[in-house]
């Protein structure tokens, strides 16, 4: 029974950590119990067996060394071992493999886009391969949001200015929710998005850009997805639909994959100029690959050259220049879209 | 010795209006700070009451729009930490009974305990004034770039939460101070009651977390009206340092709220058990303890803001350890009732609520200590439900508490025992009910601050809000009592409860210089031997 009623306090395990997450939470819920009981326990005795009686002498007690060291030793030892427990499985987490699948995210009020290595992009939804690790790289065009994905256990807040991410391995096919975590204005409860995660079958599909069909919520018995998805419309809750729209999926015929789109950019807005993609000197330093090389700059820092460095190099590039090479990059903050952004990281990430 | 009402007390010392504006007793300055405080609770409250009435959602329909709620999340919040539950111990209960329970005259500083009180209102009235503007839709948090953007009446509530800090700091130096300097010939430090090491480590916190607030809320005024490009990425600035700068004053400002409330536990459970306190050195100590952890965990509030990894693991490490002193005080209570000799009047009865509901808040503080856990829980109504738990099952039970306990003291007369019984019932059956559900929708996936939710959380979502109805009505029956019997109660002794600290040594209410002659301390308080079994409480 226990087992039942945790089960319907925590979302369905939709992917690989989940489960982690799931022992963890249901040992700390065992051993909350434990100690709640034990302190209001004795409470509760102790007002039954020792309500005022006229006729009873109370004991004069000041203290105890011995039980005060057990309960400072006891629970210390107990917070060591959850604290290791819980770094462990926030590792797991938070550290994707280096050959996860990766999708962008915009957050922006009120809404997610995605945009994907095969150029496509979606509004709302999201699609994902299931069991392959797939990371998404976010950021936000305007205020805080946080993207939550409570069957995935994960969340990660999606600022303006920088690049965040959250990673899983989907198990669980189907729709899976998602949420906006950071309150970011009117809409807040409204930014929702749905994670998609497809089989081996339906993601070829969707990749040649196939028809994929009704997709049920995940965990739900397909069989009467259907009527779900309509009792859910006809929900206790209006639901601000002004910008919950899905804009039209913009089919990958007519879209140069995300990498390719970077590599026009990279020509149209100058990069090209100053620096070369083959290792040939110029003004600025080759970008072969360079993305994840660490990079000595002029101010004797060595920093990595991830998505975050580079970004801020191209808002800011006297912050950080390149031992080596002089102060003249201009700064490109407020010439590029977020979208746009996007696709250069995703080319200069290609350029081996 | 008995007193009749006629007799000389600091309420009837002098009369009228400007004499109370312009008193300088801390005793009147206590009341006026009590009775300021409350009003603003209720203020709070019926925003609260709000919030749970539209997250019903009678028939599907919405209350108000979505903007008009997010003003009121805000307001609820700003209004509860900042004018009721920050204040609410030290500046009531503590100005009120400090000096007394030092055996003083006064505070070390009487003029500028009014000023606090003056500076306190003025804050407030700030922040009232700009809820009849375009009011703050924020959150009480203020984190940016959505504060510096939005075009509602930031400024005036950032300036009032500016201004009302400065009561904070004066109060807490007032405090430092007179315990130092103000104690009564025999009392060393270590007789010195709980409730006074309490406020002496909540005072070092006010002292020094406060003016962090004030430099935090000074710098996002000067984003939103100079665009000085210290937070808005838009700017070059970075919107996750005004988080940073944030909590390092809301951290510990939490220890503010709560450490008073457990100085007041000390003192009630020991004296309705008829039991010296257990363990009143690691109590004392434990105080300190935790307002020294307080300083160096403000980063768990920011575990998926972007910090580093490195960062997480230290926050985390460190937040496990508060559990441990704050375990240390759990368990001596507890220790304190073993063979003793239990009265249930109200103040006790809230005392043993306090330890019922603080346990639960503070259990599920060690979740969200917890990396992963709190990966998955930030953010959601588990932390909301975490909070509520100690900050009203923790500290406003903690005021309910000591406001009855020292209710006699203070005016004389006696509250009304049943009502107090029936109101108390209400809060705590009403307090379980509207936030233990929302660790379920938390752990479930419902995000805070959401005006709008998905069907699978209706339910959850309603009982909680009947819940909010029990505590509202709690609150009125408690409302009424407590007013009748400052008029009508019945005439109080001057030692109902038999107690042994030195506020109980003198009249109720007590004289305008607290006590005819100074007193000479001459043993520990906490000593009640074991044929000292009844309590008088009645005349």
């Amino acid at each position: 029974m226990f087992n039942q009623a945790f089960a319907g306090s925590v979302p369905l395990q939709g992917s690989e950590v989940a489960a982690q997450w799931d022992g963890l939470y249901s040992f700390l819920v065992w051993l909350s119990v434990f100690f709640f009981v034990l302190v209001v326990g004795a409470m509760i005795y102790f007002i039954i067996t020792y309500r005022h009686d006229p006729q009873k002498r109370t004991k004069y007690i000041t203290g105890s060394h011995w039980l005060e060291a057990i309960w400072i030793a006891v629970p210390t030892l107990l917070l060591m071992v959850i604290f290791c427990w819980g770094y462990f499985v926030y590792r797991n987490m938070v550290q994707a493999p280096s050959d996860a699948y990766e999708v962008r995210a915009i957050g922006k009020q009120w809404l997610w886009t995605f945009q994907y290595d095969n150029g496509r992009t979606s509004v709302g939804e999201v699609y994902v391969p299931m069991n392959r690790p797939v990371k998404i790289i976010m950021t936000s065009e305007d205020v805080l949001h946080s993207f939550f994905i409570p069957n995935f256990r994960v969340k990660q807040d999606v600022v303006p200015g920088m690049y965040s991410s959250v990673w899983f391995t989907a198990t669980v096919p189907g729709k899976h929710q998602v949420y906006c975590a950071e309150y970011c204005g009117t809409s807040h409860s409204g930014m929702l998005a749905k994670l998609i995660v497809l089989d081996e079958d339906q993601w070829e599909a969707w990749n040649a850009n196939q028809p994929l069909g009704e997709i049920p919520d995940a965990g739900a018995d397909p069989s009467n997805s259907i009527a779900k998805s309509t009792s859910n419309a006809n929900a206790v809750v209006q639901r601000d639909d002004l910008l919950t729209k899905r804009a039209a999926e913009i089919p990958a015929a007519a879209q140069l994959n995300l990498a390719d789109q970077g590599k026009e950019l990279y020509r149209n807005k100058g990069c090209l100029g100053c620096h070369s993609v083959d290792g040939t000197m110029k003004v600025g330093p080759s970008l072969k690959g360079v993305f994840g090389q660490k990079v000595e700059l002029a101010d004797g820092r060595v920093m990595k050259a991830d998505e975050n460095f580079i970004r801020s190099h191209i808002e800011n590039p006297r912050a950080t220049i390149l031992k080596g090479y002089s102060s003249v990059m201009p700064t490109f903050k407020g010439l590029l879209t977020e979208a746009e952004m996007n696709a250069l990281m995703a080319y200069i990430k290609s350029i081996k | 010795m008995a007193h009749s009402s006629d007799t000389e007390n600091y309420l009837n010392h002098s009369k009228g209006l400007v004499s109370w504006l312009t008193t300088l007793d801390h005793k009147r300055i206590g009341l006026m700070y009590l009775f300021s405080v409350i009003g603003f609770f209720f203020v709070g409250g019926i925003f609260a009451l709000l919030i749970r009435l539209e997250l019903f959602k009678f028939g599907g329909h919405n209350l108000m729009d979505a903007n008009t709620y997010n003003k009121v999340f805000t307001y609820h919040g700003a209004i509860m930490v900042f004018l009721v539950i920050i204040p609410s111990i030290p500046a009531a209960l503590g100005n009120f009974i400090l000096p007394i329970m030092v055996g003083a005259k006064d505070v070390a500083f009487p003029k500028l305990n009014l000023a606090s009180y003056y500076i306190f209102m003025t804050g407030a009235v700030f922040a009232v004034v700009a809820l009849f503007m375009r009011g703050a839709d924020t959150g009480w948090t203020f984190y940016t770039p959505y504060s510096i953007r939005t075009n509602t009446t930031v400024i005036l509530v950032l300036f009032g939460a500016f201004i009302a800090g400065f009561s904070s700091i004066l109060t807490g130096l007032n405090f430092i101070v007179t315990i130092h300097k103000l104690r009564a010939p025999g009392l060393s430090w270590s007789r010195l009651p709980l409730f006074c090491w309490a406020l002496y480590a909540t005072s070092i916190i006010q002292v020094l977390a406060t003016p962090v607030l004030a430099i935090t809320l000074v710098l996002l005024c000067m984003e939103r009206i100079l665009q000085i490009g210290i937070f808005d990425p838009k700017l070059g600035g970075d919107p996750v340092l005004f988080q940073h700068f944030f909590w390092f004053y809301s951290h510990p400002a939490v220890y503010i709220m709560i450490l008073p409330a457990m100085g007041v536990i000390s003192e009630i459970i020991p004296v309705f058990s008829r039991k010296p306190i257990f363990g009143y050195k690691a109590i004392a100590y434990s105080s300190f303890g935790i307002a020294l952890v307080a300083f160096l965990v403000w980063g768990h509030h920011m575990f998926v803001s972007g910090q580093a990894e490195f960062a997480n693991f230290v926050f985390s490490l460190l937040t496990m350890f508060v559990a441990v002193p704050t375990g240390v005080k759990v368990f001596s209570w507890v220790g304190t009732m073993y063979k003793g000799s239990l009265h249930f009047h109200a103040p006790m009865l809230y005392a043993l609520g306090f330890l019922e509901l603080f346990t639960m808040g503070g259990l599920t503080g060690v979740f969200l200590a917890t990396l992963a856990i709190n990966v998955h829980m930030t953010d959601t109504y588990f932390v909301v439900a975490h909070f509520h738990y100690v900050m009203v099952g923790g500290t406003l039970m903690g005021l309910m508490a000591g406001i009855h306990y020292w209710f006699p003291k203070m005016f004389g007369k006696m509250y009304n025992e049943k009502a107090a019984q029936v109101a108390f019932w209400l809060i705590v059956i009403g307090f379980n009910v509207t936030f233990f559900p929302q660790f379920i929708l938390g752990a479930q996936g419902m995000p805070r601050r959401y005006w709008s939710y998905l069907p699978e959380f209706t339910l959850l979502n309603r009982v909680s809000t009947v819940g909010s109805w029990l505590i509202g009505m709690g609150f009125v029956v408690a409302a009424y009592y407590l007013f009748h019997g400052i008029r009508n109660g019945k005439k109080a002794l001057a030692n109902p409860w038999n107690a042994n600290t030195l506020e109980w040594q003198t009249s109720s209410p007590p004289p305008h210089e607290n006590f005819l002659k100074t007193p000479v301390v001459t043993s520990w308080p906490y000593e009640y031997l074991p044929e000292n079994t009844t309590m008088p409480v009645n005349a």
